[in-house]
């Protein structure tokens, strides 16, 4: 009983610190570059705005146009409640498969692309294709990075690679580097950070995420707002949970559940930090090199798998 | 220090060995080549002295610190200076585009890392390991000296292999015979200054560095005949 409410709490918490992780990372931005920020608690502001205001839609807008939102929300919350945070054997943990993972989070991508081709303006189309260009080549990086993991662990599901990490001594691991390397220059992508996508502007060419939501407003864009805050927010996690999940609980004991907590948000400040610090330190890629930084993450997962192979299986 | 720190260690090393010879392939201009070139030297020279503490071998540390003072630094010195001295176009142009060369690199790996297997398996020394990637960095510095344009890149290429030979030599017998090694050394180190007389040469002949001229010239200059 208690472990479903600790599950419940967990996914609540993800949903409810996505938009101060949103905040902490454009706070941590601003100070480096000698600005005060607007504050942790600005995309919050910017969600109860969107939240009361009129939901505009254009005349020749589908079905489609106004159930994207709802979709892309779900799908991702879905994802991101299956994500151990605290608990490593959570009830939903049968479910907290990688690839089905994957699947939703696609999901959620291709309701965004629908939705951004629906109005028929340029910029729609043009943010819908370039998103399924790079997620063609973003998504099998991100799998065969994971599968290093799974390599080891002999499984895909998160619960049982976590546990597997835990109990395994610590050991220098060639290959884990070369997957972690990779998974996070997927995730950077993945959430139209710089240098892929600059999550600042509106009125850019190069776009991509905003591009497709440029003709929503009201609830409707503060869903798709927070569903991409929400999703900053597991790649982070899913990227502790895989490469760092040292300390987290393994029974639902307070004491044990509070040291994970603290060291999860511990171990997100950090992330996050490294996210805004690269964010200042690099400029955006021409569009057109956008495809070679993604295969080059495939490549360095590959090689991760395959120093797997050459360096640490059977040894 | 105990033998599975050494061993895991190497094993690091050899993994990012792998990963400077893919950079090598990857990069797009002149200069980065030449960066990751020196990396891959002196990683080669802390492989070096890392086999020689666990090994506890005298010759190994010098042949580390000799690796140091070549590959590291003055080889990559030496490209550097007649790569400004003859002006070269900043942009290494590839026979065939990078994503296509990657994914060969990728299958040569995979080929070499195959062929490998049985013979690691009756190996007992600490960095039997490496030897997989030692044979496909070599591999992949034959692609790099196949798929480029220029003859620089061609013999960065060459010298790449010449590293990853060392490497395998450090990793399938603990090194070879200190007087056998400085006289490698020493003919990588005239190879390379031979290399960059010849670049003059060539330039001066035909006014290009391009493999395809030279031999667009020697066609044609056989029609003359």
């Amino acid at each position: 009983m208690s472990s479903i409410l600790i599950q419940i709490i967990q996914a609540l918490l993800l949903l409810l610190l996505a938009p101060l992780a949103t905040g902490f990372v454009s706070t941590c931005k601003a100070r480096l570059q000698n600005r005060r920020g607007a504050g942790l608690l600005q995309p919050w502001r910017n969600l109860r705005k969107l939240f009361v205001k009129e939901v505009v839609i254009a005349s020749h807008a589908s079905w489609l146009f106004r159930t994207a939102p709802y979709v892309v929300f779900t799908a991702t919350a879905i994802a991101a409640s299956v994500v151990p945070a605290m608990l490593v054997d959570t009830p939903l943990s049968l479910t907290a498969d990688v690839i089905a993972l994957v699947a939703l989070l696609a999901l959620a991508r291709f309701f965004l692309a629908l939705a951004g081709m629906d109005i028929g303006t340029a910029f729609g189309g043009m943010g819908a294709s370039r998103e399924m260009t790079f997620a063609a080549l973003a998504e099998p990086a991100m799998l065969m990075s994971i599968f290093v993991l799974s390599l080891s662990a002999h499984s895909t599901n998160l619960t049982t690679m976590i546990t597997h990490t835990i109990h395994t001594s610590f050991a220098l691991h060639p290959s884990l580097a070369f997957a972690m390397v990779a998974m996070l220059m997927v995730a950077v992508a993945e959430n139209g950070r710089i240098p892929v996508d600059n999550p600042t502007t509106h009125l850019e060419l190069t776009m991509i995420h905003e591009a497709m939501i440029l003709e929503y407003s009201g609830r409707h864009l503060a869903l798709m707002e927070w569903a991409s805050m929400i999703k900053l927010m597991l790649f982070a996690t899913l990227i502790i949970d895989l490469f760092m999940p040292w300390g987290m609980a393994m029974q639902a004991t307070p004491a044990a559940l509070a040291i994970a907590l603290g060291l999860w948000l511990l171990k997100l400040a950090g992330l996050l930090l490294a996210l805004a610090l690269a964010e200042t330190a690099l400029a955006k890629l021409r569009l057109f090199e956008v495809p070679e930084y993604l295969s080059g993450a495939f490549i360095i997962a590959f090689l991760g798998l395959l120093s797997y192979y050459m360096l640490e299986a059977g040894v | 220090m105990n033998g599975t720190l050494v061993q895991q260690l190497v094993d690091g090393l050899a993994a990012l060995m792998l990963l400077t010879s893919f950079a090598l392939l990857a990069q797009h201009r002149m200069i980065s080549v030449l960066h990751w070139f020196a990396g891959q030297g002196l990683l080669l020279a802390v492989t070096a002295a890392i086999v020689a503490y666990g090994t506890g071998s005298d010759e190994l540390y010098i042949s580390a610190i000799m690796t140091l003072l070549l590959k590291g630094l003055l080889l990559p010195w030496l490209l550097w200076r007649v790569i400004r001295q003859l002006q070269v176009h900043r942009e290494v142009e590839p026979l065939l585009n990078s994503s296509l060369t990657m994914l060969i690199a990728l299958g040569v790996t995979l080929f070499s890392f195959h062929m490998i297997q049985p013979i690691e398996k009756i190996s007992q020394l600490i960095t039997r390991d490496s030897m997989a990637i030692a044979t496909a960095c070599v591999l992949l510095g034959m692609l790099m000296m196949i798929t480029r344009r220029k003859a620089i890149t061609q013999v960065i290429g060459f010298l790449a292999v010449e590293n990853s030979l060392f490497f395998a030599a450090i990793g399938s017998t603990n090194g070879m015979p200190l007087v056998v090694e400085i006289g490698i050394a020493f003919d990588v180190l005239i190879a390379a200054l031979i290399f960059g007389l010849f670049f003059f040469q060539i330039r001066t002949t035909f006014d290009s560095l391009e493999v395809e001229a030279m031999n667009a010239h020697l066609i044609h200059k056989d029609d003359d005949e």
